[in-house]
């Protein structure tokens, strides 16, 4: 078909078409193209053969492995159960101290444990668990509902200010913001607390002003929940005053704001997201392996 | 430009403008208590800017007959202007928005810019942005020399292209306000979307009655890519954005289709894309300006022909590989990945008709940067398409799917194939078009090239590996059958790869930046005298 001119370069003849000064080799399909054109429709036209392929109207060709995705994955996922269920029966059936006791066990509350916390709680608390403003450390040892198992685990299953109907209640007042007390008040408390507390390094004139005043005010106010002492009721959640961990901050600002607008903290609940052994492995993971440490010393 | 007009085309482009106007007048009333009413706004003052732009020149004398016996290229200098424009905005919100992945305090806690609404933007700015006036600028160009014909009347050029970005304009500005149907790349709402079936079809008709005057017997090779790019995206956007709007007066509208059926058309629509605007056009450009540029004939006629049937029809299949291990039957599956396979052959035939194009010329492509963009254009676009095969078999995408390796891919076509072969057409066809005998300033194409090769490979090799081992990452289990490493844990790992591919995207878009400025000096000035650019002895004068 070659009725053009040679091209000088490759000795080639052109088409003889010519586009704006755009000509045409009239080279061959290179044989490779046509090599790995029926290459690769053989593997098809194999693959086709195997595999579900062609709709047929309202059925399609199964192919001849019989291979269907959704059979292949039920029974991937029963294979999988099957093969943990050598312990997940066991976490199921034992109860906190016997699993803690079974080194082997706990083995495996480490590694799943990281990788549930990871994906649910590491958001809020942290990879390592060590909180951020608002969301508390789990592994600091100080706990605002206890840090046993069995109350780590009621904890997760029912939330805190949460949906679910049996949820935690964690209520700070709004003191001032409900007309309870004034900003002098609230002053002189947060006086007496950041006098007394521990750790408190930035301590400055204006703490020193209405210490007593304080110390009289939050017995009347706060030592309902917080104890007399300030150190805390973990039956209602409230933190510890004293101590040098704290939700969100222990400047003079930070706790004004507090005892001015109150706090409600939000802890979702686990019951029916998580499963029993789930939230069983979680437990463990954060009162022995994430707390653990913090735990056995006190 | 508006002088080169005659009185009826002046008074035509005037009540186009009006009804444009009154349109979005309409659109703002009805939708006064919806967003809807900023876009009514948008779409009535760009009428209305347009009417005025008309007016001022209403009484200039007619043009004289011997416009007719010249090319009409006054839109394709406004399309190679937006063009830049668009490119540098896509890709500088493509910076941020990577940034943003690896710094999230970069949305400054403001709705309009966090990451899902600058992404859309990122990808609408660069895609259609400048992607598609690229496309659009040079398919007009492209035709007319390779038809010897010129553009059958003056008014439908500029039609196509203004009514092609004020939709740009409507898609971006409603990322930001919060507008989006939320399919991907298919984003805009109903109301932009009838716009561009409309924009589009003038768009065809254009091309076609182009054609249809050509004086060469036969049709160039690459006017069948740019025909197969209008028709074929024409058909996508139209099936895939067919919605019903809640009200004539809301932005929203919901998708006739529902489920899986929704997600199969949507990929249907998402694939195609990739093959007809961002494959077949810019092999139109390619086909056209790379051997313009080189000198050289086309290798193979025959292989043009053969890739080119092979591309439009198989393409056209490859879509559900999108959906592997979804609910979308396994048969669809099957199919959509045995094409992809066969697809490798014919993209490896155009990406190969391509390189041998260059035999006899690769000296050239040593000294002339211009003609290099395109050469490691066809070279990426070989290595894209390969990957993209690989990546549509079944098991392979059990590891790749939803990792970064997606975005790795896309970005090696989108940067390493559509943009360089796109700044490669826009380095020869602008000095041409300002009748310049060189672009400014030869040094600073090379600048650039080179600023567009090591950002595109240090992207694509930072997602490579990150890709890999996210993938990996999620896969991996533990003795005791539990997964080894929470979501969170990936995320980690990824940080350095994505403060990797924000430096890659930062090359890449200063170097698109050194683009817009020569392009700019090209059009307000005489080039550079030759002794100003590299070495004497690679000097090498491209002739245009
Ligand atoms: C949406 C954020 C969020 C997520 C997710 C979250 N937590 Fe919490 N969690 C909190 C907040 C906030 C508190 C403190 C509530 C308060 O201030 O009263 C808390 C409290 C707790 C407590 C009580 C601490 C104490 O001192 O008594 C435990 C235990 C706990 N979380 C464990 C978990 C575990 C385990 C997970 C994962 C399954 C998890 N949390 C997920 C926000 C979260
Ligand atoms: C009804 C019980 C209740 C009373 C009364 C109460 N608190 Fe609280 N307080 C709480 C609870 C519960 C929290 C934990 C809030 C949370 O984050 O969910 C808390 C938290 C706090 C915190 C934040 C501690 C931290 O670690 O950041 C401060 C400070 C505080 N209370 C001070 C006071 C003061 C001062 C008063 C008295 C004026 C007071 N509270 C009265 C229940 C109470």
């Amino acid at each position: 078909m070659a009725v053009g001119e040679r091209d000088p370069i490759t000795g080639i003849h052109t088409t003889g078409h010519e586009w704006d000064g755009i000509k045409e080799l009239d080279n061959r399909v290179p044989r490779a193209v046509i090599f790995f054109l029926v290459v690769t429709t053989l593997f098809s036209v194999v693959y086709w053969i195997l595999m579900p392929a062609w709709p047929l109207g309202s059925t399609y060709t199964r192919g001849l492995l019989g291979l269907d995705q959704r059979q292949v994955v039920e029974e991937s996922v029963r294979e999988a159960n099957a093969q943990r269920a050598t312990w997940t029966q066991e976490i199921a059936q034992l109860d906190f101290d016997e699993i803690s006791a079974r080194p082997e066990l706990m083995q495996i509350v480490a590694e799943a444990g990281k990788t549930l916390f990871g994906d649910n709680c590491a958001a809020c608390h942290g990879l390592d668990a060590a909180g951020s403003p608002g969301f508390p450390s789990l592994a600091d040892g100080t706990w605002l509902w206890g840090g046993d198992p069995q109350t780590v685990a009621e904890t997760l299953r029912v939330g805190i200010n949460s949906t679910h109907p049996e949820t935690r209640f964690a209520q700070m007042p709004a003191f001032g913001r409900d007309g309870i007390l004034d900003a002098a008040a609230i002053s002189a408390i947060v006086s007496y607390i950041r006098s007394n507390a521990e750790g408190i390094a930035d301590l400055g004139p204006q703490d020193a002003e209405g210490i007593e005043e304080g110390r009289r005010l939050f017995a009347d106010n706060c030592a309902a929940c917080h104890g007399a002492e300030g150190r805390g009721d973990q039956a209602v959640g409230a933190p510890d005053l004293m101590d040098d961990a704290w939700l969100v901050g222990s400047d003079r600002q930070t706790l004004v704001r507090t005892v001015w607008n109150g706090r409600q903290g939000h802890m979702p609940h686990w019951e029916g997201r998580l499963g029993e052994t789930e939230r069983k492995m979680l437990t463990l993971y954060v009162t022995e392996i994430l707390a653990g440490r913090e735990n056995r010393q006190q | 430009m508006i002088a080169q007009l005659t009185t009826t085309e002046r008074q035509i482009g005037l009540v186009l403008a009006l009804i444009v106007t009154l349109l979005g007048a309409a659109l703002g009333l009805a939708g006064r208590h919806d967003v809807l009413a900023y876009h009514g706004l948008l779409i009535a003052a760009f009428g209305a800017v347009v009417a005025i732009a008309i007016l001022r020149q209403m009484d200039r004398p007619e043009p004289g007959e011997e416009r007719l016996s010249e090319y009409y290229d006054d839109p394709i200098r406004v399309g190679i202007v937006l063009t830049m424009v668009w490119a540098i905005f896509g890709m500088f919100v493509g910076v941020w928005v990577s940034a943003l992945l690896a710094w999230p305090e970069l949305t400054f806690d403001a709705a309009w810019a966090s990451f899902g609404r600058l992404r859309p933007a990122h990808t609408t700015g660069v895609i259609f942005g400048f992607g598609g006036n690229a496309l659009i600028t040079t398919s007009l160009h492209v035709v007319q020399r390779t038809s010897r014909a010129r553009l059958p009347d003056q008014v439908s050029p500029w039609f196509v292209l203004l009514g092609y970005n004020l939709f740009c304009l409507l898609a971006v500005s409603g990322y930001f306000l919060g507008i989006t149907q939320s399919k991907e790349y298919a984003e805009p709402e109903w109301y932009a979307d009838i716009w561009l079936v409309i924009v589009w079809v003038a768009y065809f008709l254009l091309y076609i009655r182009t054609l249809a005057r050509r004086k060469e017997p036969h049709i160039y090779v690459a006017n069948w890519y740019y025909m197969a790019f209008i028709l074929v995206v024409a058909m996508l956007h139209i099936v895939n954005n067919l919605a019903l709007p809640v009200s004539l007066g809301s932005a929203k509208a919901y998708s006739v289709f529902a489920g899986v059926q929704d997600a199969m058309t949507q990929w249907w629509y998402g694939h195609n894309a990739v093959a007809f605007f961002l494959t077949a056009g810019f092999l139109g450009m390619m086909y056209y300006y790379l051997p313009k540029r080189a000198e050289r004939p086309i290798y193979s006629y025959r292989l043009s022909i053969i890739s080119f049937w092979g591309i439009t029809f198989i393409y056209m299949w490859a879509g559900s590989h999108h959906l592997h291990y979804t609910a979308l039957p396994q048969w669809v599956q099957t199919l959509g990945m045995t094409f992809s396979v066969v697809l490798l052959v014919p993209s490896w035939a155009s990406a190969g008709n391509a390189l041998l194009t260059l035999n006899g010329a690769w000296h050239k492509v040593r000294d002339d940067a211009t003609l290099r963009f395109m050469m490691v254009a066809a070279v990426f676009y070989g290595l894209s398409t390969f990957e993209g095969s690989f990546l549509a078999i079944r098991a392979v995408n059990s590891l790749s799917h939803y990792t970064d390796w997606t975005v790795g891919h896309v970005h090696a076509g989108a940067l390493g194939w559509v943009a360089m072969i796109t700044f490669g057409a826009l380095y020869t066809l602008a000095p041409a078009m300002w009748k310049r005998d060189r672009i400014y300033s030869a040094t600073l194409v090379e600048v650039h090239f080179w600023c567009a090769v090591i950002g595109t490979l240090i992207y694509v090799f930072a997602m490579w590996n990150s890709g890999i081992v996210q993938g990996l990452m999620w896969r991996t289990y533990n003795d005791s059958g539990t997964l080894t490493y929470s979501f969170i844990e990936s995320l980690v790992a990824m940080h350095p790869y994505y403060i990797a591919r924000t430096v890659g995207g930062l090359f890449f878009f200063v170097g698109a930046a050194v683009g817009a400025y020569n392009i700019y000096m090209t059009i307000r000035h005489e080039p550079l005298p030759a002794s100003a650019r590299l070495g004497a002895a690679r000097s090498f004068v491209p002739g245009e």
